[in-house]
């Protein structure tokens, strides 16, 4: 492994005192002069559309400025989501908002509004709106056919085949892809297991509520807002209202956490934004913890069949998949694509067939949510499989280990190869640190009216992108400015993947400051901080721009003070003659010369291959320094995935239903390990997350009125302190991915698949694997399985 | 007004002359801080029998604000949107979540489920009373050097809950401290690392 100086040590981040004295400023924290506050109305009913609305009264109330209705802002044909809409499609959606000195006043001025709705039909299930005469989320249709909304319905002798309602009625999909000899591969198996499989649909639920306020000058929208990536976020917002990218400054050094939900410009940003220009003055929306579930983004539930071959020594022959993804009202959400591509990776079967179809539903709006796609066939699969290795009498970690993907296979839709895989080792090591030898044993032990249990989950994820861009400046001050326009969500890797760049110029980090959270400071074109992206896109960008910066740098010492470029070095904040680092100039000196000469070392001359946004940066910058600037043209040849293999212990009370995690230990192969501690929280807070969407976030929904039932935290719990062990064990497995310079993978995304899935395995364990087929596997389902055998409900139940 | 008995004594009368000497103190400091209460009005206040006093004096962080308070707001609503301390989160607006917790005599409390009237009298500490201009407090330098928290958009309450915790407890279990958040949510889960944060607090606090 290379020797790094930055990399691999554990550094808090530069933004933690503010965060940790008041002194931050998330959205919802700032004020401007005659700044007015917003409500929305929001629509009752699931579906409906606007008769009439009357708000003269609403104006004429004191201090009432402005009132917004659907016919004043965009509108394209669906599935666009309005900002607000004469045509709801989910209870919550904003039809109207006011502006008004403050936020009672718009709230009263919403109780004055008088709006006349016609209700439609709607749809919940995904299954009921395939049904022949079912409803259609939308007066368009009620599937995704690539990008278009159209109508599918199949025929009724589908479901008259299928035993309903414990079996999955299998129609027609429309997006399918396959490999090898699934008939074969069935043929060939010792032992074949078929189920009906479901997940429910989560709220992101981020601890700070989307918050914006909006204010216009000379034409250019000033936008405080809480998103995932400054870049990225700037460019939705700049496509919503139909603004020039550069006529767009976003603010948002602070993100109170996203998960997805916060990835692109929203409703809730635009809104403001209209209501800032309509009144020409400052206007802020927050939504409350209720909107939250409407207006916050879900991540989209799903219904689904599974059927897998086995040979008696546990390797996977065959697997056919089939995935009816609960889309919500608006854009195709490409989760249940991505379960297939993670299905297909997890267990590397020797032949598979993949098969989905995404239906429109009436119910909040769906977005990518940490590990999209992952999460939800993670779930469903493992405590499958478990099944399968007891009936075939293998043991469930042998079972993962015998399916588990190397550095050589290929998967999924595009027979896609990998950069690197250690997924064996994670799991192996996994198994050493958990002792499943022995703990194994005790599946099924009883004491008193306690049971353990124990189970395991393997979670691959995307792990990174490639092609951003880097953006560096050393100034006059001698300090090196590091450029990113990625999101400060938290994570660490905002400042964390600096290091890269500081690292080829042998900074010192103390004589670094990363720039971020302010469009206006000049930001390059980065990804937005999801998808575990970041840490391997924007290691890749600063490693190429500190290189480049490395390259400017040496080329000025050969200019200023003679010699050839290849005769200096850089280090200890100078560039100097090789192994005479106390010669040449300091890092302030070649700010100025760089200055002086102009052209190509100070930003006047740039790249031609980087984004229009970081060249209009880098321009803005140029003269200030040396400026660097590069894209990210590095080899990457193959996909990037990290994986997460948890173990779990529980002890069930089957007298009341309650159970104990008693032990988490998780093993992650990400790659090098870019900052231990900052790791070891991503895959814990992951694993967490994992183990709340397996045990305590609910999605409700009243199949009469399409109202959601569990708007507040109260009803879709995270799990708190208590609920989980006061110490989780965590390593990395530390083995470079090849393409990545610093030989980092993201991990954002496989730790929460892995901790739902390693919980579901464990409590199924000791319930003797009577499995409580509905998320979250609360007490109730658990008695109702212990006394009975089953929940009372099926399977294809949505939103219970 | 400030005594603490009055504290529990909902229905006063105002005098003209503490009325204006309110709103001369409250207009200095409310500014542009407009919500959730009516920027217009304000005379409305007390003329009611049984009503509450509008202008009230709290304790805050050591300092005497006056502040114009509606009978039905909540102290995070007046800490957040009248006095400017931002510092205090408002997660959910209904103690589920704990990210406007303060210290109310030295114990926490949710600033969402507490009416800015009860703690009239009451000593109430925020996020930013705890430093000592950059001299951070034992419990803040714990979490930066554990690194504590992610996102931290609940980190102001947490913290604050180290603080009453440790004030009560100064040798806390890593259990008795997990128990004693456990009314604050961290919805990127770092619990790990904010009780490592809490544990070495403690040992600050016993050290200082």
């Amino acid at each position: 492994m290379a020797d790094f100086n930055l990399i691999g040590q554990s550094f808090g981040p530069q933004d933690l005192v503010a965060k940790i004295t008041g002194r931050a400023k998330y959205a919802e924290d700032f004020r401007a002069e005659g700044m007015l506050f917003t409500k929305l109305l929001v629509s009752p009913m699931p579906h409906a559309r606007v008769r009439s609305i009357d708000y003269s009264e609403a104006l004429r109330l004191p201090g009432v400025v402005a009132v917004l209705t659907a016919d004043e802002v965009p509108q394209e044909d669906h599935p666009f989501e309005p900002c607000l809409t004469n045509e709801p499609l989910y209870e919550g959606e904003p039809i109207l908002a006011v502006a008004a000195v403050d936020e009672t006043t718009a709230a009263d001025a919403i109780e004055l509004i008088r709006v006349d709705l016609e209700p439609l039909p709607f749809a919940l299930n995904p299954l009921d709106s395939l049904r022949p005469g079912g409803p259609n989320a939308t007066l368009m249709g009620n599937v995704y056919q690539e990008r278009e909304v159209v109508e599918l319905k199949w025929p009724q002798e589908v479901f008259d085949a299928a035993n309903e309602p414990d079996q999955m009625p299998l129609g027609e999909a429309n997006d399918e892809w396959e490999y090898g000899d699934l008939e074969a591969g069935f043929a060939n198996a010792d032992y074949i297991m078929e189920e009906t499989l479901c997940c429910q649909s989560v709220t992101h639920h981020p601890m700070e509520p989307r918050t914006a306020m909006a204010y216009w000058q000379n034409g250019k929208l000033y936008m405080h807002s809480s998103v995932q990536s400054v870049a990225q976020s700037r460019r939705g917002i700049a496509d919503r209202l139909g603004l020039e990218l550069d006529d767009v400054i976003l603010i948002s050094e602070y993100c109170g956490g996203g998960f997805g939900s916060k990835i692109r410009g929203s409703v809730t940003e635009v809104i403001p934004a209209l209501l800032a220009r309509k009144t020409g003055r400052p206007v802020m929306m927050r939504i409350t913890r209720a909107e939250e579930t409407a207006i916050g983004r879900g991540r989209p539930g799903m219904l689904g069949w599974a059927r897998m071959g086995f040979r008696n020594d546990g390797r996977m022959t065959a697997l056919d998949l089939f995935l009816v993804q609960d889309n919500g009202p608006y854009s195709r959400q490409g989760d249940s694509g991505t379960s297939g591509d993670v299905a297909a990776l997890a267990y590397t079967p020797e032949s598979m067939r993949f098969r989905t179809v995404r239906v429109l539903t009436n119910t909040p709006p769906r977005a990518a949510q940490r590990g999209p796609g992952g999460v939800q066939i993670v779930s469903m699969l493992e405590p499958m499989v478990d099944r399968a290795a007891r009936q075939i009498g293998v043991d469930r970690l042998q079972v993962r280990l015998v399916n588990a993907p190397n550095a050589e296979t290929q998967f999924g839709r595009g027979s896609y190869e990998l950069t690197s895989c250690f997924a064996g080792e994670a799991l192996s090591r996994g198994a050493e640190l958990f002792n499943w030898s022995e703990r194994s044993q005790r599946s099924g032990q009883r004491n008193g009216s306690k049971v353990r249990g124990v189970g395991i989950a393997l979670s691959p994820y995307y792990g990174g992108t490639s092609g951003w861009d880097g953006l560096v400046v050393i100034r006059p001050d001698g300090k090196l400015y590091i450029h990113q326009g990625v999101g400060n969500l938290g994570t660490h890797s905002c400042i964390d993947t600096a290091k890269a760049a500081a690292e080829v110029l042998n900074a010192d980090w103390a004589n670094c400051e990363v720039v971020f959270g302010n469009t206006s400071r000049h930001l390059p074109h980065s990804s937005s901080q999801s998808g575990s992206q970041t840490t391997h896109a924007h290691t890749r960008a600063n490693w190429v721009v500190g290189q480049a910066a490395k390259g400017l740098l040496q080329e000025l010492a050969a200019l200023e003070l003679g010699g050839s470029p290849s005769d200096y070095d850089v280090s200890g904040g100078r560039v100097h003659r090789i192994g005479a680092p106390g010669t040449g100039l300091t890092f302030a000196q070649a700010a100025e010369r760089a200055i002086a000469r102009g052209g190509k070392f100070d930003g006047h001359e740039l790249p031609e291959d980087i984004n229009d946004m970081t060249r209009t940066s880098a321009t803005a910058l140029a003269g200030q320094g040396l400026v660097a600037a590069a894209k990210d043209n590095l080899p990457h040849t193959a996909r990037t995935y990290s994986f997460v293999a948890t173990f779990i212990e529980v002890e069930v009370d089957v007298e009341t239903g309650a159970f104990e995690i008693i032990d988490v230990t998780s093993v992650a192969d990400c790659g090098t390990v870019l900052n231990p501690r900052s790791l070891a929280a991503q895959a814990n807070g992951g694993v967490i997350q994992g183990i709340g969407i397996a045990r305590s976030f609910k999605w409700a929904i009243d199949p009469t009125w399409g109202v959601h039932l569990s708007k507040r935290i109260e009803a879709t719990k995270p799990p708190a302190m208590l609920d989980v062990p006061t110490t989780l064990t965590f390593e990395a497995v530390d083995l470079p991915d090849p393409q990545n310079p610093v030989g980092s993978k993201g991990i954002g995304e496989p730790p929460v698949g892995a901790g739902a899935g390693a919980l579901l395995c464990a409590v199924e364990d000791a319930l003797g694997g009577l499995a409580p087929s509905h998320q979250p596997v609360t007490p109730d389902k658990i008695l109702s399985i212990v006394e009975s055998g089953s929940l009372g409900w099926s399977r294809l139940e949505t939103h219970v | 007004m400030e005594q603490l008995d009055l504290r529990s004594q909902v229905t006063r009368s105002v005098s003209r002359r503490t009325f204006i000497k309110g709103v001369v103190a409250a207009g200095a400091t409310v500014s542009t801080g407009a919500y959730l209460f009516r920027s217009t009005n304000a005379a409305q206040a007390a003329s009611a029998q049984g009503a509450v006093e509008r202008l009230v004096t709290l304790r805050i962080n050591g300092q005497e604000r006056r502040v114009d308070v509606m009978k039905q707001e909540t102290l995070a609503t007046t800490l957040r949107y009248k006095l400017g301390l931002t510092g205090t989160k408002i997660g959910c607006d209904r103690a589920d979540c704990g990210a406007c917790t303060v210290l109310v005599d030295g114990v926490p409390k949710y600033g969402c489920s507490l009416l800015t009237h009860q703690v009239r009298g009451a000593e109430v500490t925020t996020i930013e009373g705890l430093a000592d201009g950059d001299q951070l407090h034992p419990v803040q330098q714990a979490v930066v050097d554990e690194a504590g928290f992610q996102c931290a958009f609940c980190a102001p309450g947490f913290i604050m809950a180290m603080v009453g915790t440790l004030q009560e407890n100064p040798s806390p279990t890593r259990e008795e401290m997990a128990h004693s958040l456990s009314g604050n949510l961290c919805r990127c889960a770092d619990y790990p690392k904010i009780l490592n944060s809490a544990m070495r607090a403690a040992e600050y606090m016993r050290s200082a």
